[in-house]
This record gives structure tokens, sequence and C-alpha cells, in this order.
């Protein structure tokens, strides 16, 4: 007797979406235990997730502030991979965005709001562009691996912009803390309801459109598709795939670095030390996650907006360390990923039979 | 003469869906003989390998190894039974020197192992045939046919039996293949068996013992040394079928389509795959090249189509050089492709057939609105092309990949016809297909024909050959070798020059 796995051709309608949201259970299943082990009640522990996240307008302000940076992190990162390009490097685009936009904030001198946020955004834009563009450069040209490439640059760019606040740009006047001079108020964003949300939650969504009509309606959507699904037929067919690699990997940069923009310019009004506490890998598995596409990566990016916010209050109200959030993510995505094989395969049990 | 045997094969058959791969195939090989498997593409040799190495079960039919029935359930059963094989693609660790590539080979290797105990062992293989190998270098840094030797050193330390050598001088220049015979036949003077697949004429007339043909999936007959000659042997292999003729104006040979001269291509080796070839295409000809794969077919459509560089050497198109144009800018001088490998590079396989079918024009003016794609249009294309050329798509939005070979074939020739090209470049256009997606791409290819089309038919059915060309060169090792009149050539004549022989 032995398992077999079959690949299925299609599975059913209800099966397909019904499998991710069993996962999503067996995933919440399973961490109840952890949350048993660390003497806490699960049923209990889960109400209050959801209860601090969305029961309360402050709650779901806080959901929708965490949901903005992971829904441009997560947009850069699929868009690459629709291309079959792994961009790992998000986390470093958005401190890049961050470092550009603050540049403007700080030395422009701009005092008109709408150009001083315009020039924050196309600075944050292009700065986190060039960032990925290296990268896209290298893999285009030499065909260096772009995963290696942009997941060092991670590292550099989180360490430039710590030298920049631990050295030339830290407020004179910030007790020695490493942070820059808060933004003036030309450099800000908008904030709605007497909350944190602030109108970069609204770019974000509008962003999403953007890129869903960029994906599915125009010429360089489809040609990003064609290179997706078979590099060798979109150089057989003419296409150009060195540059598309580079613009490609140039857009999904871009797209990260909006989310550090809209990070200094909406929430922290300056540039801090972590900034990002790793959206930009979150991301990755958001983009994975939401099957690449764009409407996904929102509903996905507001699911970890919900997890993130309820793991912190976890941590306030229950003693629970940091960790726990982040396993019960990789819990959710384990039993995701095992779901998509549970999709496109069908496990029977057979009788061995040595002679045919 | 009685001859024992070590390995027998009765009326082995084995289908896939859809597919008959093998027959009926009956043959035995004796210890101490080099027999030689003999039979075009398509004929069943690499089926048979599978079976024998264990990789395939065949569905009807026995093995006898020893005069045992066995069975074999995985390459580890066949291999412990002393079955080697080396593959045409070699299975080697590139980052491991070659002493580690050949320890991996051994069973029974102690964890903790005395090296030079083994590394004797090898050495000494290596010293018995003269084989100039340092056991330090790294797989990588050898020659494919130093590889070769690794491969070979394999099955000796395993004491294999039984030696498979899958086309082995494929890869080999004529002084490696000597080398390699040499060696051969001295295995063979130690009672070794090897199973010698080959198409090129020549070297089966060298070494071989005893040839078998395979045609089709069956076991034609298997003829000793002496019962046999070149001529013989291909018309065994390509048969006698009835060509049935079909109907089509002959080419009047007024106006040039496409001329090349003199060009070389060399690959990433260093090789010439093609080698100061000329031809000549005219308006509305269909020009048949016949060769045994890989003496350059590819390369000839590729650097026609912009996919590779030529070293030396110009085409032309009517006034215009082409020589250096990228796949897009030879699409829009009117080069169409029918590429080999209909999977591998000619459909985006996840994407629907709509999308498939724009892929060479996605930027015209018929199907984009500003930047935007006219999703209209592309549907409106999809719909007419579909029915033009009934294609069964399924249901709607349906990936390519769903579909069957010959309907994915059908996609990507609407595809390529759809901009009403000068010249099609079709390379193998019907292998793997059934009968009658064969007969709807020769159709195609004679309606272009009748409107003016030039076409570059490669192929390896001399059947298909004969039938439709206006012309045949031969192509063998990056040559032109031969050129012949389909009406007036014969067979012979044509496989004869496939194997080399220089026309007279």
């Amino acid at each position: 007797m032995k398992l077999v796995a079959e690949k299925r051709e299609l599975s059913s309608r209800l099966f397909r979406i019904s499998a991710p949201v069993i996962s999503i259970f067996v995933a919440l299943f399973v961490a109840g235990f952890l949350l048993l082990a660390a003497g806490v009640n699960p049923l209990q522990a889960y109400l209050e997730i959801f209860q601090e996240s969305l029961g309360s307008i402050y709650g779901l302000s806080e959901t929708l502030v965490k949901t903005t940076p992971l829904i441009f992190a997560s947009l850069g990162v699929s868009l690459a991979f629709r291309m079959q390009i792994w961009n790992i490097g998000a986390e470093g685009q958005i401190y890049m965005g961050a470092c550009g936009a603050t540049a403007v904030a700080l030395f422009s001198g701009i005092e008109s709001h709408l150009l001083m946020i315009t020039a924050m955004f196309l600075t944050a834009f292009l700065v986190g562009g060039l960032w990925a563009g290296v990268a896209g450069a290298l893999r285009a040209v030499w065909r260096v691996n772009e995963v290696i490439v942009t997941l060092l640059m991670n590292y550099i760019a989180i360490l430039g912009v710590d030298y920049l606040i631990y050295g030339p740009w830290k407020d004179p006047k910030g007790f020695n803390f490493p942070l820059t001079a808060q933004f003036s108020d030309a450099a800000r964003l908008t904030e709605y309801f007497d909350t944190r949300l602030h109108s970069g939650f609204f770019l974000a969504l509008f962003c999403a459109l953007v890129l869903y009509l960029f994906m599915e309606r125009t010429v360089w959507g489809y040609e990003i598709k064609v290179i997706g699904s078979n590099p060798k037929a979109a150089r057989y067919a003419g296409m150009r795939t060195g540059l598309a690699i580079f613009a490609v990997l140039f857009l999904s940069g871009a797209i990260a670095g909006i989310a550090g923009f809209s990070e200094v310019a909406g929430l922290q009004h300056r540039l801090q030390h972590g900034i990002s506490p790793g959206y930009g890998y979150t991301a990755i598995i958001i983009a994975w996650l939401a099957k690449r596409s764009a409407l996904g990566v929102v509903i996905v990016s507001f699911l970890m907006g919900v997890l993130l916010v309820g793991g912190d209050s976890l941590q306030l109200s229950w003693q629970l360390p940091v960790a726990f959030a982040y396993a019960f993510q990789g819990l959710i995505l384990f039993f995701l990923l095992a779901s998509e094989f549970f999709i496109h395969n069908r496990v029977r049990l057979i009788r061995g039979e040595r002679h045919a | 003469m009685a001859m024992t045997t070590l390995l027998q094969t009765r009326h082995i058959r084995k289908t896939f869906p859809g597919v008959v791969a093998l027959d009926d195939v009956s043959l035995s090989i004796a210890p101490g003989e080099i027999h030689t498997l003999l039979g075009e593409n398509g004929a069943g040799k690499s089926t048979l390998m599978n079976v024998l190495t264990g990789l395939y079960r065949p569905d009807r039919g026995e093995i006898l190894f020893d005069g045992v029935p066995v069975q074999f359930s995985s390459p580890g059963d066949s291999l412990a039974m002393g079955i080697g094989m080396v593959h045409q693609h070699f299975m080697l660790v590139p980052a491991h020197t070659v002493f580690e590539n050949v320890l991996l080979a051994i069973d029974g290797v102690p964890n903790f192992f005395s090296r030079r105990k083994f590394q004797q062992k090898v050495q000494k293989i290596l010293d018995e045939f003269a084989l100039d190998l340092d056991l330090d270098t790294p797989a990588w840094k050898l020659s494919i046919g130093a590889q070769q030797w690794i491969e070979l050193i394999k099955l000796l330390v395993r004491d294999c039996r039984l030696l498979i050598f899958d086309e082995p001088t494929a890869v080999l220049t004529p002084q490696e293949s000597a080398r390699l015979f040499k060696v051969l036949t001295r295995l063979r003077d130690q009672g070794k068996s090897i199973l010698f697949i080959s198409h090129k004429m020549r070297e089966v007339m060298e070494i071989s013992d005893r040839v078998t043909v395979l045609k089709k999936g069956r076991s034609l007959v298997t003829l000793p040394r002496g019962e046999y000659d070149e001529n013989k042997l291909a018309s065994l292999m390509i048969g006698e079928d009835q060509i049935p003729m079909w109907i089509k104006p002959a080419c009047k040979y007024e106006e040039l389509a496409l001329e090349i001269k003199n060009l070389s291509v060399r690959n990433d080796r260093g090789l010439a795959d093609l080698d100061n070839f000329t031809m000549k295409l005219y308006r509305g000809q269909i020009l048949g090249v016949a060769g045994v794969a890989g003496n350059g077919q590819k390369a000839l459509a590729e650097v026609l189509t912009g996919l590779k560089e030529a070293t030396s050497g110009r085409i032309l198109a009517g006034d215009r050089d082409i020589t250096d144009s990228t796949a897009k800018s030879s699409y829009i001088a009117g080069i169409a492709h029918i590429p080999e490998d209909r999977k591998t590079i000619g459909i985006a396989p996840d994407m629907t057939v709509g999308d498939n079918l724009i892929m060479k024009n996605f930027n015209s003016r018929a199907f984009r609105r500003w930047i935007f794609q006219d999703r209209a249009a592309i549907r409106r294309n999809a719909v007419a092309k579909i029915d033009q050329f009934a294609i069964k798509a399924g249901p709607d939005g349906n990936p390519i990949r769903y579909l069957s070979g010959g309907n994915i074939q059908k996609v990507i020739i609407a595809r390529e016809l759809s901009e009403k090209p000068s010249v099609l470049v079709a390379l193998y256009p019907t292998r793997g297909l059934d009968i009658g997606s064969a007969e709807y791409v020769h159709k195609v290819i004679i309606d272009g024909a009748n409107q003016g089309m030039s076409t570059i038919l490669i192929s390896e059915d001399l059947d298909e050959l004969l039938k439709l060309s206006d012309q045949i060169v031969v192509m063998f090792r990056g040559r032109l070798v031969g050129c012949v009149d389909p009406q007036t050539t014969t067979r012979e004549e044509i496989g004869l020059l496939m194997s080399g022989e220089v026309q007279k």
C-alpha cells in the first residue's frame, strides 16, 4: 500500500474557495495549542484579536494603518512575481523610499502642501525604483540572481538609513534619539476621523486599481505575463526580455518605495530607526497568498493587518512575546500552501502491486 | 550458429495514451557482442532503452536476463542486474571531481572509507583503457568527451555486464568517436555486451557485430555482420511505404525569396552548427531539408528567425539584408517560424488561446488602443482563428496547456500565418502529431505555396519531404551535402547523403 498524489485538472469552485478558509481554521486550531502552552485560553485570545482589530473605530483605523504599507509593498513584490522575478528586497526599497521622501521633506524647503507631497512621492518612487533597478540591471545584463542581490541590498538600505539618523540627519533637538527632525505640516498627509488613518491608505487602494489595469489591460501587462509564463516563448515572439526585467524590477521597487513615503509622510512624520518592522518580508508572503492578483493583495494585506494589530494587543494584555504573532503568520502560510497542494492534486491510497 | 544470450526481450509492447511507442519488439543480445539498434527518430529506440533500464514497465512481453524472466520496477533494479546506460544527457554532478562522481556510482562505500583503495580501483580502469583523466578535476571543467568517459567508468566500477550507449557519438568529434570505438571493441573482447544506438550509418557499419532495425515500434530484422550493407540498412530503416502524391503547382524558380550566403553559426562550445551554408529559396517553393537530427537544422531555423546570431555570412530577403535582425524585425520582414519544440518555445502555457494567438503581433494597431489592449479585437481574432483552423480550444478562457499537441500546433500555425508571411520556416512541424493533424499541416503549407509563400520544411520524415517538396537539400554536420529532386531521387540516395556520403 502506498499513498499516491495525482494531478487533477480543475477542482470544483466550491473546493477552491473553501480550501483556504479551512486551512486558516486549521492554522487557528494548531496555534491554539501554542496559546494553551503559554497558558492562554485560545478562544478568548482569538476573540480579542478580532475585537481589538475590527471591533472599534480606533481598532479598525489601526488595522488600516498597518494594511497601508503592506498593500504597497505586496503590490510591488507581486508585480515582479508575475514575471517570475523574485524581489525579496521590498524591505530595503521601503527604507530607500522613506529616505528619499525624508530628504525632500527636510531639505527642499517647498512650502506648498501639494508640491511638497508630490515631490516626496516622486522621489520615493524614483529612489525605490533605482534601488531595485540595480538588481534588475545586474539580472538583465549578467544574469546575476536577483534574489541574492535584492536580499543583500536590504541590509545596505537599512544600515544606510541608520547611519543617516544616527549621524548627519539626527535631530539636534531630539535628545540624541536616532531620529530626524519632525516634518513641516506641508510634508504630512491628511489624517481622518481623529485617528492615525491617513490618505496613504486610499493611495494604496488607488495604486492597486492602477496596477490591476496595468497587468490585465495594457500591452505591457500582456508582455509581462507572456515572459512570466514562458521566457523562451517571449524571446521567440521578439520581446525584449532584458529590458522588461529591468523595467519590472524598477517598478516593483518603486511601488515598495511608495510604502516608505506613505509611512514617513502619513504616520511617523520623520525618519527613524526601524520604520518598517518587516513589512517588506511580510509582503512576500502576501504576494504569494494573493496569487499575485491586485485585488487579492488588498484582501490578504487587510488580513495581515488584522493579525498584526491583534497580535500587538495579545502582547499587551497577555504578555505574549512578539514571536507569537510571527509563529501565527507562519502557521497560516504553511497551511495555505498545503491547501494549494490539495487543490491541484488528488491523494489516493492504492494497494501495492508488484506485477503489472 | 547457436549463441548464448545475455538479454532477451520477447514481444515487448508499450503504449502511452494515444500513442503506440513500442508495438512488438523482440531482440536478443549475446555476451561479448556489440549489438546496434538502428531506427529513425520515433521508431521507439528511446522507449525500448527506458524499458530495459527499468524506467518504463512494458504493457506486454517479457524480458529475460541470463535466461531468467525479470521485472524491473525502477532503474535501480536493472542496475543491480548489471545493465547500465550512458545517457545522451550525462548524469554528472558538475561541481564534483571525477573521482567523487565515480564514487557516487559505487554501492556499499562505507561511511569511513579508504580513499586510496577506491582510487586505485578507479585508476586501474583508467590505465586499462589508456584514458588520461585526472581524478581530481571537477567534472564541469572537462570536455564533453571526457565527461562521457566518466559515465562509462561509473558503469565499469559497477561491473555492469550490459552497457547501453544512447547515440554516444552525437556529442563527440570524429577523433573522440574513434577512441570510443576502440574502447568499446576492447570491452566486447573482454566479454561485455554492448547495445549501441545510432542512426549514423557509417558507425554502424564500422562497429556492429549484429544490427537490429527498429521501425514504427517493431523490430523488423536482426542481421549479423556480413549480411548487411549500407543500402540494405537504409532501405530497411526508412521503409518502402507508398508516397501519396499531392497536387501542387510546380515551383517556377523565378523570383528569389531568400538567399543564404556562406552562413556559419558557432554554438556555445565553439563548434560549428552551420558551416559555410549556402542556399537559395524561390517564391512559392517548398524546400525540404533532410538530415539526421542535430546536424544543424535547428541552428538554420534559429538563425533565419533571429534567435541565433550568425558568425559569418549573409541572409538576404529580397534586397534586404536580415542577417543581424532580432526575432521581431525578421517577423516583420516576413519570416514566420514553426518551432521544433512547440510546448517549450511556441506558447505561453498559462495563457489563453486568444492571448497566445496574438503573441507575435500583440503590439500591432489591430490589437491595441494607445497603451491598452483591445480585448474585444483579441477575442474576435480568437473566435475567427479557432473557426478557420478548426482548433478544439475548449471552454472560453481555457489555458492553452490543456489543449492536445495537434491543437497547440494549430494555434501556432494560425498565429504564424496570420501576418501573411513570405517565408515560413517549419521545424519538424508534424512531429508527434496524429495523421489527421499532420495532413492538416501539409495542407496549410501547400495552400501557402499556392499563394506564393515559400517554405523551408525541415523534417526527419522522408515521406513528408518527398510528398511536399519541390527540392530536397540534405544537411550533414552543418553543411549542405546534397540537393536532390524528389521526383527522381531514391530513399537510398537521401539516406546515404544523410550519413555524410558526398554526392557524386
